[in-house]
């Protein structure tokens, strides 16, 4: 017998049940394609404006810093800004969002946008983010060629890009947005859920901002 | 890892007796237990989630055979390799096999309880492999040649003036007169140290908190994202999980995160979680170009349908070893394996078997607090009470103790000889007290009295002052 059927076989015994059990795999299937929502906190339910009030103030919370626009023409002006205010050089990495290249880079003086997935030499990354969560304040990066998931943490400064619009109360909300883009049981490599820039509390329990991955993390909320 | 669960006692000896420990240990009293609370209160729905969750890992387990084959099935769809191992040894091998066939001579780890239990790390090592653990306290706890006290806060007992210390025996290539003081700058040496570690390794090697059966995914959080750099940047991601750890959907995934981090932490969210299904895609500039998945039972199997079927809806949140008074005093090591507090306490024998866990089903005071913090639910004190009847059942306790039990259970059975002993017993006692009423000696209770004095019983028994009471 292989591993695998031993394992599942002991597994059967254990439960007292038989592998060509139909009803109960139906049932289990059924399971699977309707995913039922279990208990979703009324934090989040919220028309949109104050949907993103709280997105904004959750991520606050987490030591994320948030700067709202209203047009996405303004975003490279307010990247450039951030790099100043911080004393970082006037460069950026980023992927081939469509989003992104469709904004005046091209406007700034002596800018440079580096493309492609981050080497680890980036002090600063853009990302377009796929959908914010303003339960927690948490933002949802989808894998790919438009958005590298290295750029999420190499740089010491991960710039986010996130539509007002795509901000959803829970986490189920945006789960649902994932399975709507990509068709049921379909999946992105990888979907990272980032709520704040990365940390260590486990010297003595002293909260550290930037452990492995980005020591800040701002969040550019245009809508 | 070595086994010194039955030397518990000993262990704890030593555990109370050690300053820096005791000094460390102060921040599991204060630090976790506080910040649980303030994130649990801010959220009304957190028992509706706890009961939920518990419901879906109950289903998942009551039908776990279907839901293993259906994420199994979404594993290969989408291109990754599943392999099973049914002992820690084979899943060991396969990790190797893995290892070899990608020709890796060092491989970056992200925190993974699993890889301790299999004891993975020594393992590689002997097959000259260089395991590097990431996570910032795993890599400190390698440093120190140690093992974790604690499931997630793996370096708890260690005090930063001891990391400082290590810092500068091993990054023996650094100015020695650089600053140390501060956490920061320990945070930033080892973030330096490890960033070029990831771009060497050829595999990396992570646990995972769910197996997503709707998907095929494999779910971690981390707060450091280390775990993401391991599997993104090595050639191949290598998930090593076991079977309990399967959910149906992603859905059921959210909902027990909710409860996960709170009772972990006591954040709403960590600061990374991340589900990953399968290699690299076709246009992907980053991801593992390889995707493995090593399922392994080592023991579960064996708890599905008993006692502690139950046990295996923990979510390794840590909540019940942050609020035990026995953890507290002693730490994780005393434990003697690689799971300490309640939940080890449970686990180690249904693991490695009760005859070499010796006493810590005993390791308890039965105050009860584990089970009611657990996000999942689970009786932890009923079920070391089980363990404790096994443990006497197969005459694993020391003789002392059994002919103890045995006399009591004896006069239990027999109330008016029971009324008559205990009621000589206490005349004889309370005359011991003297007038000072208290007695700085028990007989058989030496041990107890070495620390504190004993109050001489007064009046008469309870039963004899209840009939009083009765009387009309
Ligand atoms: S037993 Fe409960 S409280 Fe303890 S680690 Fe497991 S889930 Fe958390």
């Amino acid at each position: 017998m292989s591993p695998r059927d031993a394992i599942l076989a002991k597994v059967r015994a254990a439960l007292k049940t038989e592998a060509g059990d139909d009803a109960r795999r139906r049932k289990i299937m059924a399971r699977l394609r309707k995913a039922p929502a279990g208990v979703i906190p009324a934090r989040g339910q919220l028309p949109p404006a104050e949907r993103t009030e709280l997105f904004c103030q959750m991520a606050e919370k987490l030591f994320a810093s948030v700067h709202r626009l209203k047009r996405h023409d303004e975003v490279p002006k307010a990247v450039a800004a951030y790099l100043r205010a911080r004393n970082l050089p006037a460069a950026v990495r980023m992927g081939e969002d469509p989003r992104l290249e469709a904004m005046p880079w091209d406007g700034l003086r002596a800018f440079s946008v580096r493309r492609g997935a981050s080497d680890g030499d980036d002090d600063a990354g853009v990302s377009y983010a796929f959908a914010g969560i303003a339960e927690t304040g948490t933002v949802v990066m989808l894998s790919g060629a438009d958005n590298p998931s290295t750029i999420n943490f190499l740089p010491e400064h991960h710039i986010v890009v996130v539509d007002a619009a795509s901000i959803q109360g829970d986490l189920e909300s945006a789960i649902a947005g994932v399975r709507t883009h990509f068709g049921r049981g379909r999946m992105p490599r990888t979907v990272n859920l980032i709520s704040g820039p990365s940390r260590s509390g486990d010297i003595e329990q002293k909260l550290v901002l930037g452990a492995h991955g980005p020591r800040a993390l701002h969040l550019i909320v245009v809508g | 890892m070595r086994i010194t669960s039955p030397a518990f006692k000993e262990n704890a000896r030593l555990a109370l007796a050690d300053p820096q420990l005791q000094q460390a240990l102060g921040n599991v009293r204060s630090g976790f237990i506080d910040k649980r609370e303030t994130a649990v209160d801010a959220l009304p729905e957190f028992e509706a989630l706890r009961d939920s969750a518990r419901a879906i890992k109950d289903h998942a387990l009551q039908n776990l055979d279907l839901y293993l084959e259906a994420y199994e099935a979404k594993v290969l769809a989408s291109g990754g390799h599943v392999h099973w191992a049914e002992t820690a040894e084979d899943a060991r091998n396969i990790i190797l096999g893995i290892c070899r066939s990608a020709g890796a001579r060092t491989v970056t780890k992200g925190k993974s309880m699993i890889t301790e239990e299999i004891a993975l790390n020594e393992f590689l090592e002997e097959n000259g492999i260089r395991p590097v653990e990431t996570d910032l306290v795993e890599y400190i706890i390698q440093l120190r040649r140690e093992h974790p006290s604690h499931i997630i806060a793996p370096a708890v007992h260690v005090t930063q003036a001891q990391v400082e210390a290590d810092f500068r025996r091993v990054h023996d290539h650094l100015p020695v007169a650089r600053d140390l003081s501060e956490p920061e700058a320990l945070l930033g040496e080892a973030r330096r140290v490890l960033r070029s570690k990831y771009f060497e390794a050829d595999v990396g090697i992570t646990g995972a908190n769910f197996l997503v059966a709707e998907t095929g995914s494999s779910v971690i959080v981390t707060n450091e994202g280390n775990g993401d750099l391991t599997q993104i940047l090595g050639k191949v991601h290598v998930v090593v999980a076991s079977i309990e750890k399967i959910v149906p959907t992603l859905e059921d995934t959210a909902q027990i995160l909710r409860v996960l981090a709170r009772s972990a932490t006591g954040q709403d969210m960590s600061v990374y979680t991340t589900v990953s299904t399968g290699p690299r895609r076709w246009g992907d500039p980053d991801g593992p170009a390889e995707y493995h998945v090593v399922i392994i039972d080592n023991g579960r199997s064996a708890m599905l349908g008993s006692d502690f079927q139950d046990m295996l809806r923990c979510i390794r949140c840590g909540a019940c070893m942050n609020h035990c008074p026995v953890y507290h005093a002693v730490g994780g090591h005393a434990y003697g394996w690689v799971y300490p507090g309640p939940m080890g306490a449970v686990l180690t024998p249904s693991l490695v078997g009760v005859d070499k866990a010796g006493h810590l089903p005993n390791a308890s005071t039965f105050c009860g607090r584990c089970e009611s913090v657990c996000p999942m639910k689970i009786p932890l004190p009923r079920m070391m009470r089980h363990w404790r009847e096994r443990e006497f059942e197969r005459a694993l306790n020391p003789a002392a103790a059994r002919y103890g039990l045995k006399a009591w259970a004896f006069l239990a059975r027999r109330p008016a000889l029971y009324q008559a002993v205990t009621a000589t017993g206490m005349r004889l006692l309370s005359l011991l007290g003297g007038r000072k009423r208290r007695l700085s000696w028990l007989p058989l209770g030496g041990s107890w009295t070495k620390h504190r004095e004993f109050p001489a019983p007064e009046g008469s028994t309870f039963l004899r002052q209840m009939k009083a009471r009765a009387r009309p």
